[in-house]
């Protein structure tokens, strides 16, 4: 479970995220919504600490995930970037092979000490996104040689690889042709058994069809949360209902 | 464009066998393989061995790229990956200052500092006696020359590298160098490869900060301390005095022919690398 509290961000002077009190559910879809720049992206950054990257950046408040604060100053920011993992818009394949990719974050955090088993858990993660059918006997060959669907389900399997227990998507299926986005979208359902997944999502329909729970931003700030029934059907905000009208007209 | 780069691929040819034409007279003499083995070196008795110039070509480029390569790709790693912006906008233009300094200023600082310094203090401890002009001295300016280009280079290519990419690989749970070591450079390999040979044509070409301090003695260096007399020394030192001998004149063009082939060499060399490898990833 992740609690957000009272999370401000700062950019050089600009406020970004304004207290932000939100609890991000396990194994479950949470759907982040709101017009653009309202900051979905930050703050999905702020959960796995890429934001760090960012230069003339404040973070004030808490994140506590299972029940550790990740702003703290004795936070281990790489384990809880394994932890934590990373679906962005455009897939964004390593230089090197497709094994290589997948593999990738196991060498890194050491995962397996015998090769067989390396080999084994990249197969196993590859079908798991469906893609090892696919990619028969071209597991060896340049990742970028995918089509971007597969990029994207390659992006996937990496990220599961490391045995995460929270998957960030940010518009992971935006970039994609109709059918792989279906394709990525049913995998999302399919793997919230095992991981809970943020989204953020700018098609209303996609957050419908898949979210459990909706979150909807405004300016920086949340302006309403709750299960997508309650938030969908009846929205408590006007801001919120402006915002569902509008965008289903 | 096309009538461009035919027009300079034409001028390539044209210097090639200008130069050839001019270096006939010391061809005929002699087979191509003596001349470029042979040590001896007595233009008055026309007898002309240019193995101790190749050797001291070899030498004094490969210890500056030695020594320029790892300073160059650290120093552009910490630009790029590490550094605040605040030390960017300082050092950015410093590198343009030094990269455009003429390449005198160089040698008169390898004469005024690195040559007392290797005859003082890093000599004694391995033999009786040196002047400091050593392919030592000769390997340091030049590489101390190639570094701000060569850092240049480097921070372009790093620079190229998409932001998401280094996410992706941090998002995985890697640190910074991990990220660095593994993707970054891995990704700019080719670019790397290209801009090191561009650098060590650039320290082989390089004519007057070398002959400054290489010592400019005759014979095949057979380690760091010892002086050296590469190609380019030898033709612009002589290039006044050999009027006067036919022969010499040639020898002194079969000289400047040596380095273009090497030089030319190097680049097809790296050029059929650097296709191999976007062959592989692409
Ligand atoms: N590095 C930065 N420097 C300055 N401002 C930034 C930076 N990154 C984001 N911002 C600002 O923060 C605000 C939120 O940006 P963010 O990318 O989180 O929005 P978003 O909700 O993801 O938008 P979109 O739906 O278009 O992706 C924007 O006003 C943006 O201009
Ligand atoms: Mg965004």
């Amino acid at each position: 479970m992740i609690e957000i509290q009272n999370l401000n961000v700062y950019i050089k002077d600009n406020h970004i995220l304004k207290n932000v009190n939100v609890t991000l559910p396990e194994k479950q879809i949470t759907c982040i919504i709101g017009p653009s720049g309202c900051g979905k992206s930050t703050l999905l950054r702020t959960l796995n600490r890429l934001i760090d990257t960012t230069e003339e950046v404040r973070l004030e408040g808490r994140i506590m995930v299972d029940g550790q604060d990740s702003l703290g100053h004795d936070a281990e920011v790489t384990e809880l970037r394994r932890k934590i993992g990373l679906v962005s818009q455009r897939p964004c394949p390593l230089p090197m092979s497709i094994f290589d990719n997948v593999a990738y974050g196991c060498r890194i955090n050491k995962m397996f000490k015998k090769r067989r088993e390396l080999i084994y858990h990249v197969r196993q993660n590859l079908r798991a996104v469906g893609l090892l059918d696919e990619i028969k006997g071209r597991i060896r060959t340049p990742a970028a040689r995918l089509s971007i669907g597969q990029q994207q389900r390659l992006c996937l399997a990496r990220s599961l690889a490391v045995q995460p227990a929270y998957i960030l998507a940010d518009e992971a299926t935006s970039a994609l042709d109709p059918i792989s986005a279906k394709t990525v979208e049913d995998l999302f359902v399919k793997l919230k058994e095992e991981y809970s997944i943020i989204m953020v999502t700018h098609t209303l329909r996609q957050a419908l069809r898949i979210a459990d729970n909706v979150v909807f931003m405004y300016l920086g700030e949340i302006i309403e949360s709750g299960p997508a029934e309650q938030v969908f059907h009846h929205p408590q905000h006007e801001l919120t209902q402006k915002y569902l009208a509008g965008a289903f007209s | 464009m096309l009538v461009l780069t035919l027009f300079s691929v034409l001028f390539v040819a044209v210097m090639f066998v200008g130069l050839y034409l001019k270096s006939a007279p010391v061809l005929e003499g002699k087979s191509v393989w003596t001349l470029l083995t042979a040590s001896e070196w007595r233009p008055m008795k026309g007898e002309f061995g240019f193995f101790p110039f190749i050797t001291g070509t070899l030498w004094a480029t490969m210890v500056a790229i030695l020594l320029a390569l790892p300073v160059s790709l650290l120093t552009a790693i910490y630009l790029t990956e590490y550094a605040k912006p605040v030390v960017k906008k300082f050092v950015f233009p410093a590198l343009d200052i030094l990269a455009g300094l003429p390449s005198v200023i160089y040698g008169v600082w390898g004469v005024l500092v690195i040559v007392p310094w290797i005859s003082q203090r890093v000599a004694p401890h391995f033999v009786e006696f040196s002047t400091g002009y050593t392919v030592m001295a000769a390997g340091i300016v030049l590489g101390v020359m190639v570094i701000p280009l060569l850092v240049s280079l480097f921070i372009e290519i790093f620079s190229s590298v998409p932001k998401e990419l280094r996410e992706a690989s941090l998002s995985l749970g890697a640190t910074r160098w991990q990220t660095t070591r593994r993707v970054v450079l891995r990704q700019t390999l080719p670019g790397i490869m290209a801009s090191t040979v561009l650098a060590i044509s650039r320290a082989m070409g390089e004519t007057i900060a070398v002959l400054m301090v290489c010592g400019c003695v005759i014979g095949v260096p057979h380690g760091l301390l010892d002086a050296c007399y590469p190609l380019p020394a030898l033709i612009a030192n002589n290039y006044g005095e050999m009027l006067s001998m036919p022969l010499y004149e040639s020898a002194l063009m079969f000289a400047a022919l040596i380095l273009f082939v090497v030089v030319l060499i190097f680049n097809l060399l790296s050029r059929m690398v650097l296709y191999r490898i976007e062959k592989k990833n692409a």
